[in-house]
């Protein structure tokens, strides 16, 4: 990320609309009108009217098919000068980061001065596909020349034709959801239900101290009448959460639930980044750098990896690229896609075994002070609308890192088909 | 002024123009020379036989001298006395959306008074009715003549409070249409709107409750970065909390008396000792009418608004010597969401116990506090002014 004459790009701060938990607020809003949202209220904080920036990448999961140029569209819709370019990127639960990292690369080197990432998704306004023998038929209707013709094709309808096809939250090559995944890593890690409940308890009261304290009066910007994330529980409780009856897994071995798992969730999010002189340029004081990323997959169909472990090997590499040891950070950031994921993942790197077998150190990569974990919660409680989750991590450890005055803070977000993507921020003393 | 220049207010549309039919869109009376009530004459004599040819929307103005500056008891007695005769003039002249004011300027104001007399007969003071506004001397070198009479602000960044809607969000359009940058503030659950206002103005926003410990720090610390100054600092965000004072719970006063006023106080004290509002600085507050009558179920909100009055008065001399001003707008009855909201008589009464027989328009305030806000209004400093159509409460 940084070119030879040290060149970097800088993050200069973020904006995301409150996630709101599925069929709730934003039950109506579709992907456009939070994405635009949460640019126009980034926009607003930076005086970004009618600027040309260098580019916007965006992208969700869930995408309905007209949007296929979402990002293009919102720029299009939103404040920003029409003459912004801007591009979609889609790679699951890390799309918010990638994006970032694709804007951070250009900007180091030297093709933008400056860009906006970011990410969206609806659970709640998905899209919806027709069953594909129905679909067939149509694309063959409107092939068909003649009336006769086209009456023969509507006669072939059947009614079991007109069951929509709504997309399901599993793997493609596996048919397993990602809860059912990660159940399988969760037994095979032995991660106990009591830790899983005790780290989601602790993202709630985290999350709702940062709210308390003010933290995100300049990276929140309410929506639809949601102020902070409807998923926030400020009375969650280890009692509450111990209550709650496994939701992946099997037999007594279960040890997930729908506490500690994250929702279904719909939201947006947005990051400004640009170089340094840009910055200075329209005095906007620079939160963190982007140092380095390292995105990463796992052969978890046919391999020995779980669907949520490619992080466990693109951290390592990441750190090693860099010189860096585990310990080296004042904050870390690991997105809470399940307590259980966190868990292992700590886990394993305290583990000498893996450590040697997998990923060939001599040493275990060691543990991480609990502390600096996610200090101010993460997606157990914000939520997770996948494609947004990044830009929400990326602006809060950068702004995590200004409040320090210094430091380093590692990003780790885990995402379906077997891919993690990481990243560096640091801020200069 | 120069008389040249008089001579151009007078020519131009807005002025004391004739349109052959013998009707004029204005009536300026130069009355600073009457130093005896003997000679108050001179008013009746002037105005008496124009009364019937003012069109509608007409503005009478009427010029004076500043009594306590006047020569002897009987001079002062004089220019007080022109006072009475404008109100009154004014509620003669109101059902026909005509306007009356006094404007009371200093020895060696002449030549600060252009702003307020631009201001006074255009259409921008629709809803300012019977006041008297008081020009101080300053030297030349402190009046900014604008390039543009349209867009005075070009250049200058301003900050407005409550700016997510209502009186606020005028404001801020007000000052962006003439020219300024504009630091869009307001409670951060106010957001959604608030960057709504920004984006449409050209603007920044900044989610803030002012009322928060560390809000004079933050802000403070906002503006040094983003902007390394402001020019304009505009006081709006406000809350009523109505109950008689026997009904009043202890939240309801401390509620109001903190965003209304002590806020205030503590933003000042961050932008006056920060160095932040220097020279050419306009700190602009918006009271309101029950900060001067009192009103029933109003303990606190008529305190806090007379508080603002107190503030002005205490700042005035302070900001004179920094080269800044300080005043204040007292909207009386004005249509927006929070008057929206009162019962149907009471509405009612409030638009027609005015001169105007009317409500005012958030716009109205804001046209105001934009002339306040002026380079050219260095002269007008410690001011308050109804932005009323001359309301009889607390007249
Ligand atoms: N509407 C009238 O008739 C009238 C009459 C006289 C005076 N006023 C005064 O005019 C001003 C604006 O009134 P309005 O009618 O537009 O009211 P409004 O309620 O429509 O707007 C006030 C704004 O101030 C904001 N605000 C409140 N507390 C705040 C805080 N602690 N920090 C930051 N922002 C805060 C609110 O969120 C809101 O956006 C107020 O000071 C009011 O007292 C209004």
């Amino acid at each position: 990320m940084r070119r030879a004459d040290g060149r970097r790009a800088a993050i200069l701060g973020g904006n995301r609309i409150p996630f709101a938990r599925r069929d709730r607020e934003y039950s109506r809003a579709s992907n456009q009108d939070m994405l635009t949202a949460a640019l126009d209220g980034l926009i607003s904080r930076f005086g970004l009217q009618g600027q040309r920036l260098g580019e916007v990448a965006a992208g969700g999961v869930l995408k309905r098919s007209r949007d296929f140029n979402l990002a293009r569209e919102c720029v299009l819709g939103s404040a920003l000068s029409p003459e912004t370019p801007a591009y979609d990127v889609q790679q699951a639960c890390g799309t918010g980061l990638e994006t970032t990292i694709h804007v951070a690369n250009k900007i180091a080197l030297g093709q933008i001065e400056s860009g906006i990432a970011g990410g969206v998704d609806t659970t709640s306004d998905a899209p919806i596909e027709i069953n594909d023998d129905l679909r067939r038929l149509l694309l063959e209707l409107n092939r068909a020349r003649s009336t006769s013709a086209r009456l023969a094709l509507l006669g072939r309808v059947r009614p079991g034709q007109l069951v929509p096809a709504i997309p399901r939250n599993e793997e493609p090559r596996t048919g397993l959801s990602m809860g059912e995944h990660q159940a399988i890593s969760t037994q095979r890690w032995g991660i106990a239900r009591a830790e899983q409940d005790e780290l989601a308890v602790e993202s709630h009261q985290r999350l709702v101290a940062a709210y308390e304290r003010g933290f995100f009066e300049d990276l929140v910007t309410p929506f639809l009448g949601l102020e902070r994330d409807g998923n926030l529980r400020p009375d969650a409780s280890i009692e509450k959460l111990a209550q709650l009856d496994p939701v992946f897994g099997n037999g007594a071995e279960a040890t997930m639930t729908a506490g500690n798992s994250t929702p279904l969730t719909d939201g947006a999010s947005a990051v400004l980044l640009a170089s340094d002189e840009w910055a200075a340029e329209h005095s906007l004081p620079v939160l963190a750098h982007l140092v380095d990323a390292e995105t990463g997959a796992v052969d978890f169909v046919h391999g020995d990896d779980g669907l949520l472990t490619a992080p466990l090997y693109a951290v390592p590499r990441l750190l090693d690229r860099n010189g860096l040891s585990l310990q080296d950070f004042d904050f870390y950031e690991i997105h809470e896609a399940f307590a259980s994921q966190i868990l292992m993942t700590l886990k394993a790197w305290e583990d000498r075994a893996f450590c040697a077998e997998r990923l060939g150190l001599d040493e275990p990569l060691g543990s991480i002070e609990r502390e600096k974990l996610n200090v101010n919660g993460s997606s157990l409680a914000a939520g997770h609308p996948f494609g947004a989750t990044g830009g929400r991590i990326v602006a809060t450890l950068a702004k995590l890192l200004f409040e320090r005055g210094s430091g380093h803070g590692l990003i780790s977000i885990c995402a379906a088909g077997g891919q993690g993507v990481a990243a560096i921020l640091e801020r200069d003393a | 002024m120069t008389p040249d220049r008089y001579q151009s207010i007078a020519n131009s549309p807005l002025g004391a123009s004739v349109d052959g039919r013998g009707e004029f869109a204005a009536l300026v009376f130069d009355a600073s020379g009457i130093d005896d009530s003997a000679r108050l004459r001179a008013l009746y004599d002037f105005f008496h036989p124009l009364m019937r040819s003012l069109r509608r929307s007409g503005r009478v103005l009427v010029l004076a001298g500043v009594p306590e500056a006047a020569g002897g008891p009987r001079a002062a007695t004089a220019q007080r006395a022109i006072e009475g005769f404008v109100r009154s003039v004014a509620k003669e002249i109101g059902r026909n959306g005509s306007t009356a004011q006094l404007v009371r300027a200093a020895e060696g104001a002449e030549g600060a008074m252009e702003s307020t007399l631009r201001f006074l007969l255009s259409a921008r003071s629709a809803f300012v009715d019977g006041q008297a506004v008081r020009i101080e001397a300053v030297g030349s070198e402190d009046v900014a003549v604008p390039e543009d009479w349209d867009r005075p602000l070009a250049g200058r960044i301003a900050a407005v409070t409550g700016a997510a809607r209502g009186i606020g969000e005028a404001i801020a359009e007000t000052l962006a249409g003439q020219g300024a940058e504009v630091l869009c503030i307001d409670v951060p659950a106010a957001g959604e709107d608030l960057s709504e206002v920004a984006n449409r103005v050209g603007g920044t926003s900044l989610a803030l409750d002012i009322t928060d410990a560390r809000a004079p720090d933050r802000l403070a610390e906002h503006i040094r970065q983003r902007h390394g100054r402001v020019d304009v600092f505009v006081h709006n965000a406000g809350i009523t909390r109505d109950k008689t004072l026997a009904r009043m719970a202890p939240e309801a006063w401390d509620a109001v008396l903190d965003v209304n006023l002590s806020s205030q106080e503590r933003i000042d004290d961050a932008l006056l000792g920060g160095g932040l509002l220097g020279a050419g600085g306009r700190l602009v507050s918006v009271s309101s009418v029950s900060g001067i009558a009192g009103n029933r179920g109003q303990s606190n909100y008529a305190t806090s608004k007379a508080g603002v009055i107190g503030m002005v008065a205490a700042l005035a001399p302070a900001m004179r010597e920094r080269g800044a001003t300080v005043n204040a707008v007292a909207p009386g009855f004005i249509e927006t969401a929070m008057t929206a909201a009162m019962p149907v008589a009471a509405r009612e009464a409030g638009r027609r116990t005015s001169s105007l027989v009317q409500g005012g328009q958030p716009v109205d305030v804001a046209e105001t506090i934009a002339w306040l806000a002026s380079p050219a209004s260095s002269g007008v400093n410690g001011n308050v002014v109804r932005v009323c159509g001359q309301a009889l409460i607390g007249a």
